[in-house]
């Protein structure tokens, strides 16, 4: 479908939503692919102390819990990111799809709907998990580099929280479609601004503050968990 | 000419009718003159079911008999009514599994292996495992669940055929499965005579594109009665899409019936004229009402719902589409069908808690309307029994109350959609398309519970022709004064606040009220002639019944 013949967008968080992966499985892969043992050692010995304050930022602050994880790339060279970018999809991201999802991408494709994963991830981790499913555009965080090397900030905008829904706006805007026809996913309650924003809201394997706001307002609540096929209706079962 | 028994006129020493409300029952006092139409006493059921299902087989209507058409390594494919009928759903064996049985005996013995068996839920949710094992029987459960046992899956990438486009110009596809099988042998059972026939293929193993052809409000418009062949624009459609598909695939149809046997013994009272009920009957209706005023929804729900009907099969048949859906539709006719003269200015519709559409859910407002303007008011013969611009009285209370696993579509066409406009042909040309594809309402259809997204616009369509004809809705025991206000509904509190709303136009309105359940038709013999169906070039629309190509009756009732 050319890209003027969609009629709107369908958004999707990547992170729980679309994988059963969060935003430190890519990381520890990356960690522990550095050049030597010792440096790998050392990133990693740092992100375990670290642990306890990323806990407490995902709880209290999205924004600020990216930056502190991402804050670990710094130093790591462009190359070796991009180059283990294809790594982190093949070993990390794909095998954890769920099996619905990539019917989930093609019935919205089959609506007309132009597909877009929005993510906290990086881009270069995300390109591959879009390209493999078809979707047609990526916004993801994206770091910053001087001199080839990885500077541990995020390039702006964040990615993260109330942000994804001022982005969206801005994506449906640029592309001339209608908030009210666009449709979104996600996992998670800290991303309630994004399901707010459009006007086909869904919930795929909500957390249990978004499942009963889901409940509230009254948003389907989807399983992608097992896959939409005939076999699926077959197991229907009471 | 004096009323049928089932016709009571009520005088001044009648007693208070008690009419169903959602899953309350309620006691109502009724005019004097009011017309109030019972349901007929169940037929006789037959007495070897089993017996009749081997015979229909063997002495099939318009076609050779079923053995006669097998033949060892061909591929079969059965497919099966779902659970949306009868309601409640009957005590075991059910009629299909009775066919199903025999079906699958005769399989075996001509070698026939390559079977499947398709539940034909068209856009309705799939039903569970244990509602497919009640409908098909534990010998075929067993043997075919769950790889060669499923539910029809309009929406699988794939698994539609494109057998054609009718004369008409609806583009029919159906199942791959049976679209490529040597024979498809179609098991049904016709509840009320919208089912069955043609409709059954045409209708339980489409997809939309098939479905828009005949279930769009134009088709319905232009039916005097959806539950009338002869006068029914959406039977008609089906015929041209149901002769395709026989024109392309060999189709053997075993048509059963039940009749009226709706509620066990204990329960049997209910079926009855309140007048003539025996004094123990009396005090245990008294005190069903006041038990289920004391219990909380959901129990009562469970109280009729759980517990099945012990209808009786009165009427099996098999062979070509036409012959077959006749003499059943003749059967179900004997056994719905109780005469009445003339229409009337209010017609009273209880509404109880159940309707094809909500097995194992809460019957929700929109399913609501459906009764009312929908299925009730299409339950006639002849001529509806409401006078045109007439009002409807509807007892229900409305609840603003959704099965979201099963109705997820519904709410947001309830609440999004029908605030906007009511009319159905804006809704049907200007948001239907997109609600279709709605990919969250695909998910939750092709892996959830839930109904198709196009499901709640064809329930708004079937309202369409009681929308058409009626004046007023007037509701009697709403909760809440907006759902009704959604619908286009007004709101009264009591039955006699809302006669007075209508003797504010009409000091003397004829009255009638359609005292279900169990189910009845109203066979009426209007004052004058029904206006002819007539299209904008003045074309009649009147349906031609289909002739049936035997002209000599067999089948079950000679069994």
């Amino acid at each position: 479908m050319s890209p003027t013949a969609h009629r709107a967008t369908a958004y999707f968080d990547v992170d729980g939503t679309l994988c059963s992966t969060n935003l430190l499985h890519p990381l520890v892969l990356y960690l522990v692919n550095q050049g030597t043992p010792a440096e790998s050692m050392f990133r990693l010995g740092r992100a375990l102390l670290q642990a306890p304050v990323l806990a407490a930022a995902e709880l209290r602050d999205r924004r600020r819990f990216n930056e502190l994880l991402f804050s670990h790339f710094r130093g790591m060279s462009e190359d070796r990111i991009v180059l283990l970018a294809d790594e982190v999809f093949q070993d990390v991201v794909k095998p954890r799809l769920y099996p619905g999802a990539q019917e989930l991408v093609d019935t919205c494709k089959a609506a007309g709907l132009r597909t877009v994963l929005i993510t906290g991830s990086l881009d270069v981790n995300v390109w591959p998990l879009a390209r493999h499913m078809g979707c047609d555009h990526v916004i993801a965080n994206r770091l910053e580099f001087a001199h080839r090397k990885a500077t541990g900030k995020l390039m702006q905008p964040v990615v993260a929280g109330p942000e994804k829904a001022g982005l969206i706006v801005a994506d449906a805007r640029a592309h001339g479609h209608d908030l009210a026809a666009c449709h979104a996913y996600s996992d998670s309650f800290s991303d309630v601004p994004m399901l707010s924003v459009v006007g086909h809201p869904a919930c795929i394997n909500p957390d249990a503050r978004l499942a009963r706001l889901a409940q509230s307002y009254r948003w389907p609540i989807l399983d992608i968990q097992r896959p939409a096929r005939e076999g699926r209706r077959r197991e229907t079962s009471a | 000419m004096s009323d049928h028994p089932c016709v009571v006129t009520i005088d001044h020493k009648s007693k208070p009718r008690v009419l169903f409300s959602g899953t309350r029952l309620v006691e109502v006092d009724l005019p004097v003159g009011t017309k109030v139409l019972y349901p007929k006493k169940p037929m006789k059921g037959l007495p070897d079911p089993r017996a009749a299902v081997r015979y229909a087989l063997s002495h099939p209507l318009g076609s050779p008999p079923l053995y006669a058409k097998l033949r060892p390594g061909m591929k079969v494919t059965i497919a099966v009514d779902d659970l949306s009928m009868p309601l409640p759903s009957m005590k075991g064996p059910d009629n299909r599994a009775l066919v199903i049985d025999e079906v699958l005996h005769q399989l075996d013995e001509y070698g026939v292996d390559d079977v499947e068996v398709i539940i034909a839920t068209a856009f309705h949710r799939p039903m569970t495992k244990e509602e497919i094992r009640h409908v098909v029987g534990e010998k075929c459960f067993s043997r075919y669940w769950p790889d060669r046992l499923y539910n029809h899956d309009a929406e699988k990438p794939g698994g539609l055929t494109l057998l054609g486009t009718t004369p008409g110009g609806i583009d029919v596809e159906i199942n791959r499965r049976a679209a490529e099988s040597d024979l498809v042998i179609y098991v049904n059972l016709t509840f009320v005579p919208m089912n069955g026939g043609h409709k059954s293929l045409g209708t339980g193993l489409v997809g939309y594109r098939t479905l828009k052809g005949h279930h769009n409000p134009s088709a319905v418009r232009k039916s005097g009665s959806y539950m009338e062949p002869s006068r029914s624009e959406l039977s008609r459609r089906m015929i041209e899409v149901g002769q395709l598909i026989e024109s392309k695939v060999d189709v053997f149809h075993v048509e059963t019936t039940v009749n009226n046997r709706m509620f066990d013994k204990p329960l049997e009272f209910l079926a009855k004229n309140e007048d003539e009920l025996t004094d123990l009957e009396s005090r245990a209706m008294s005190a069903l009402i006041k038990t289920l005023d004391a219990l909380p929804d959901a129990a009562r729900q469970a109280v009729f719902e759980r517990v099945p009907a012990p209808y009786e099969m009165i009427g099996v048949y098999a062979g070509a589409c036409d012959p077959v859906h006749d003499a059943i539709l003749e059967k179900v006719h004997q056994q719905l069908c109780v005469p009445v003269k003339g229409q009337f200015d209010v017609v009273i519709f209880p509404v109880p808690y159940i309707s094809p559409y909500n097995v194992g859910a809460v019957l929700n407002p929109l399913l609501v309307s459906v009764m009312v303007e929908g299925y009730l008011h299409n339950l006639h013969r002849g001529a509806p029994l409401l006078k045109p611009g007439g009002t409807l009285i509807a007892v229900h209370p409305f609840t603003d109350r959704f099965d979201e696993a099963q109705h997820p579509a519904y709410v947001e066409f309830f609440h999004k959609l029908l605030p906007r406009t009511r009319d159905a042909m804006e809704l049907h040309k200007k948001y239907e398309a997109d609600f279709a594809r709605h990919p969250s309402y695909i998910q939750l259809y092709r892996t959830g519970k839930a109904y198709h997204p196009a499901h709640p616009f064809y329930m708004w369509y079937w309202g369409e022709n009681g929308r058409q004809h009626r004046g007023r809705v007037i509701t009697v025991g709403a909760d809440n004064e907006y759902v009704p206000g959604i619908l286009g509904y007004e709101t009264a509190r009591t039955m006699a606040e809302a006669l007075r709303m209508v003797r504010e136009q009409n000091s003397d309105p004829s009255i009638a009220c359609f005292r279900i359940c169990p189910l009845l038709m109203a066979d009426v013999t209007p004052d004058a002639a029904p206006p002819a169906l007539v299209d904008a070039m003045g074309v009649d629309l009147t349906v031609p019944v289909p002739a049936s190509p035997v002209s000599t009756r067999s089948g079950a009732e000679e069994a």
